[in-house]
This record gives C-alpha cells, sequence and structure tokens, in this order.
C-alpha cells in the first residue's frame, strides 16, 4: 500500500480469549480485555504501554469509547472501523500507519463477541434492505450460496470441490487443541448433512461460537527488544466491491485480487514465495475463491485444486491451519485469528500443525457478503 | 446547509440574516428514490434510473448517480425482460424451502428477487424470466418477483 514502508512494524503479542462456549454473562469487552491481558504477556509489555487502541465488535455500538473506559486508559490513537470479518486487516495497515508517523507507539488490536451465548439474532442485527429484504436471504449463507451457484456454473464447480475444502480444515482442527470441533468429517458427511441455502449444507458454513482476542503491534525497531521473535508486515493491501450482494459487479471475483495484489506489490513477494496461507473462511466457496483470486491457482480451477487433500495437512499448501472459521472458531468476525494463527505459524509455535520451514504467510480478511477484502502478509525477520 | 430547523431549513434563516451575500436555498429532494420505485411498483411497474451521462442503468434508485456523481438520473420503466443471473434455494428452519435469485434485466440493471410458478429448484442460472408484481398485502410493500418467460 503507499506510504507504509515494508517491515516498519512488527506483531509482538498475539492471543486468544477464552473461546467456544464463554463463561454466562461474559461480554464482548470482557472478551477483548482478557485477549489484550493475554497478548501483552505474549509480548512482555504492559497495559500503561499501550497508546494505540484498534478494536471492532457487532455488540458495542461505540466500542472504542467502551473497551478505552474499560481498560482505564486514554489513547494517543483509536480506531474502531467496523467493515466485517476483515476489519482487523484494515487495523493492521491503520496501526502500521500510525506507528510509521508517530501518532503511537504500542498500538493493540482487539475483538470479542459473544454471539453463542447470546444467539446470533442478538450479536448482530440485520438492517432492513428494502430492495433484498423482502426476498428472504438468510444472510450471509444466502449471499454466499449464491456465489457458489455462479462459480459452478462457469466453472464446473462441484459440491464434492466444496466439502473437499470443509474436510481439509477439519484435519487441521483435529491437529489444533482449542478448536471447536473434535470429530473426523468426510465428504459424504458434509454433503448429506441438513441443507441451509443450496449448495450448502450445515457443513460448508463456518461455527457459530465465542470468542475474542488480541494482536500488540510496534514498531519494527522497538519489536526488537521485546520477548519473542517480530512478526513483520510486509504487505498490506485493501478493496472494497460492495455492500450488498446484488451490488457484486462478478460473483466469482471478489476484491481480493485488487487486495493481493496491492499487498504482494509491497511485500515484493508473489504467490509462490508464502509458505503458509490463513484466508476467512465463512463457507467453503471462500477458501476456493480467495486461492484464485491471490494467484495460488488460476481463476476458475479452485474447487479442483482443493482436490485430494491438496490444503489438507499432508497437502503440498498449507491452508487454514488453525481449523478454520469452519472447525476452530468463528465468533462473527473472524479476521483477527488468521493473523494470530499466521503468527504463531511463523514463530514455530504450532505444535502438531506447525509448518515446516515457515518464514512468510499471507492472512486474508473478507467481510459483509465477500465485500470488503484485507489482505496482509507477514514475514520473519529473516524475511527483511 | 441542509440542516433543518422544524420546517424551516437553517440556511434559509441564514439567508434572512445575511441577504444577498448566501447562496439561494438547496432543492429539497420532494421524494425518496424507494418512494418513487415504490410508488411505480404500487402501478404494476418495475422501475429503474437511468444515467445520461454515464449512458447506464442504475439500480438500487438513488441520489446520485455511482458512476459519475451527477445527481441527473432519470426514471425508466423496464420491459420487465431478464436473464437468471445466480440462484439458491434457501431451507428455512420450519417451512418451505424458497428461491433466491439474482435477475439481470435486460435494461442492464441486476436486482435480488426470486422466481415464481415452479419448483426452487428448478430456477436454473440463464432462464430467461419476466417480471410481475407482487402484493403481499397487509403494511407490506408489493415488491418484483419474476416468472418463467415461458409460463408468462
Amino acid at each position: 500500500m503507499d506510504g507504509l514502508q515494508r517491515g516498519s512494524a512488527a506483531i509482538v503479542g498475539v492471543a486468544e480469549s477464552d473461546l467456544g462456549a464463554v463463561a454466562t454473562d461474559m461480554s464482548a469487552i470482557d472478551l477483548m480485555a482478557q485477549g489484550i491481558r493475554r497478548a501483552l504477556a505474549d509480548c512482555g509489555l504492559q497495559l500503561r504501554d499501550v497508546d494505540g487502541l484498534l478494536c471492532a465488535t457487532a455488540q458495542s455500538r461505540i466500542s472504542g469509547l467502551s473497551l478505552a473506559e474499560y481498560l482505564g486508559i486514554s489513547p494517543a490513537f483509536i480506531d474502531s472501523t467496523i467493515l466485517g470479518g476483515s476489519s482487523f486487516m484494515f487495523h493492521v495497515a491503520h496501526a502500521q500507519a500510525a506507528l510509521q508517523l508517530g501518532l503511537c507507539n504500542v498500538a493493540v488490536i482487539a475483538y470479542g463477541s459473544t454471539q453463542r451465548t447470546i444467539g446470533r439474532r442478538q450479536a448482530s442485527v440485520r438492517e432492513y434492505n428494502p430492495y433484498e429484504t423482502p426476498f428472504r436471504p438468510f444472510l450471509p449463507s444466502t449471499a454466499y450460496a449464491l456465489a457458489a451457484s455462479r462459480h459452478m456454473h462457469e466453472f464446473g464447480t462441484t459440491r464434492e470441490q466444496l466439502a473437499a475444502v470443509a474436510v481439509a480444515a477439519r484435519e487441521w482442527a483435529l491437529l489444533n487443541p482449542v478448536a471447536w470441533e473434535k470429530k473426523p468429517l468426510t465428504i459424504p458427511e458434509v454433503l448429506s448433512a441438513r441443507m441451509i441455502s443450496y449448495p450448502f449444507t450445515v457443513r460448508d458454513i463456518c461455527l457459530v461460537t465465542d470468542g475474542g482476542g488480541a494482536v500488540i503491534m510496534t514498531t519494527a525497531e522497538r519489536a526488537r527488544s521485546l520477548k519473542k521473535q517480530p512478526i513483520l508486515i510486509l504487505g498490506c493491501g485493501q478493496a472494497i466491491t460492495h455492500a450488498s450482494i446484488s451490488s457484486m459487479p462478478d460473483l466469482t471475483v471478489t476484491g481480493a485480487l485488487q487486495s493481493g495484489r496491492k499487498a504482494y506489490e509491497m511485500a515484493g513477494l508473489g504467490p509462490g514465495d508464502i509458505d503458509v496461507v490463513e484466508l476467512y473462511d465463512a463457507f467453503t466457496i471462500n477458501t476456493i475463491l480467495f486461492l484464485e483470486d491471490l494467484g495460488f491457482c488460476p481463476k476458475g480451477e479452485g474447487g479442483r485444486f482443493v482436490e485430494g487433500g491438496r490444503i489438507a495437512p499432508k497437502g503440498s499448501l498449507p491452508v487454514n491451519t488453525n481449523g478454520g472459521g469452519l472447525s476452530y472458531c468463528h465468533p462473527g468476525m473472524y479476521g483477527l485469528f488468521l493473523l494470530i494463527e499466521a503468527t504463531r505459524q511463523l514463530r514455530g509455535e504450532c505444535g502438531e500443525r506447525q509448518v515446516a520451514d515457515c518464514e512468510t504467510a499471507i492472512a486474508h480478511g473478507n467481510g459483509g457478503v465477500l465485500s470488503s477484502q484485507s489482505t496482509v502478509i507477514l514475514g520473519t525477520t529473516a524475511t527483511v | 446547509m441542509n440542516a433543518v430547523v422544524g420546517s424551516l431549513p437553517l440556511n434559509l434563516q441564514a439567508d434572512k440574516m445575511l441577504g444577498a451575500a448566501m447562496e439561494p436555498a438547496m432543492d429539497r429532494t420532494k421524494e425518496s428514490p424507494l418512494a418513487v420505485y415504490q410508488a411505480h411498483l404500487d402501478k404494476g411497474e418495475l422501475a429503474y434510473q437511468w444515467s445520461p451521462q454515464a449512458n447506464k442503468a442504475v439500480f438500487y434508485p438513488r441520489v446520485i448517480c455511482p458512476f459519475t456523481g451527477s445527481d441527473r438520473l432519470e426514471w425508466r420503466v423496464s420491459a420487465g425482460l431478464g436473464t437468471v443471473y445466480a440462484t439458491t434455494v434457501t431451507h428455512p428452519r420450519d417451512g418451505a424451502p424458497y428461491n433466491v435469485a439474482l435477475i439481470d434485466c435486460d435494461e442492464g440493471f441486476r436486482l435480488m428477487s426470486r422466481v415464481e410458478d415452479i419448483p426452487p429448484e428448478a430456477v436454473k442460472i440463464g432462464m430467461r424470466v419476466k417480471f410481475r408484481v407482487h402484493r403481499p398485502g397487509g403494511d407490506e410493500p408489493a415488491y418484483p418477483v419474476f416468472v418463467p418467460m415461458d409460463t408468462a
């Protein structure tokens, strides 16, 4: 992205809050604060060091105020940009800009959601859209199903190929001790599960869990003196194409094409240079679309690409190594967890699911109904 | 400039104070884009906007053109013919599955709708369809649905 310098800022601390089904009456802000405490412990910084605060949640109307009050801080830089599940990748770019300009020295990005405990309807109220609501789209599933229908029509993508994405995610999740799903999954099981919006059964669709977390960023210079190896921001790119699915220009091409291009350009890298791939898999079609748009396979080939376990633990391209939104956790706006997992993979902290010789990672966030796309490329100190 | 105090635009009050130095009051929108669209539907018409500068159809209706930024938008009535661009069958927890589709109208705009008169799973991409107004009754406004062209 123009103005951002490759490697000028780093992720130094990451943590999840409690995940899955959290204690009764925990709030979204409680989970943010829990994530922040753990992420600060991860890097050895204190709350008093934090002078940049970035956050998003569907459950607090002015979350920046609520979180700053809760933490008892008055941050010099504050940003509660909310663009759906990709908000946190936008936050990374904004935090990097703020750190470069000296607007703050330590930035925290936080998220929290208790949608499982309080119910989806309570957690994320849908606006009435006079041009869509009368047709009773079950959002977001119906919108993504429309995109899948178009991909199947144009490229011959099959339900079995979509199911292969869910199965790969499950295989990764079985290697992640904190993943929600604990049982193996097969392609026939995905296909025969309860139909939600054709071609998606409930197994093509992300989980509904609680969860939150935090990511701590600082300048590359300050990062060198902290507890763990800094993970550098090599590239950022963003693109917005529409808000509602009826206004998406082409249902088979997402803004990841542009956001990825910008991020690769800033990083001076291409898809062939990326060691681990973390993609926002709210639905099985997402993984296929983003593999194509981020250049891991040609447009239209995503379905065939994911066959035969290629993105599963023993495959040639490690994708969604935490188990993804499909099998690890999905509290509604999942983007932050992609940054957490990419950082841990690059640090070599992932135990059984650790990808060998991991120097570069891509974390791609999606928001709305394929509406907002934001790509972050991360690297170890060996990449700068 | 167009903030309103009571029913009198603020800039009119300012005009009185500053006389000719102020710009004249802005044209106030008398009918919202949605109200015009809905009035057409009530008459059984599917209306859309046309941007003469962009030479393109605009949908959903709005106050400025998303291609040029101009507020010159003309209202037109669609011939009501289109093609299914994308389709799905949504399965509610209770009740029968139903179709949700995106329709590309021949005038060059796309809208969400559904195709009626055939089973929801029989709706296919590329199918030619024709507009029909649906009046749900009660307080619910009329909205556009489509039927296959050969049964219309």
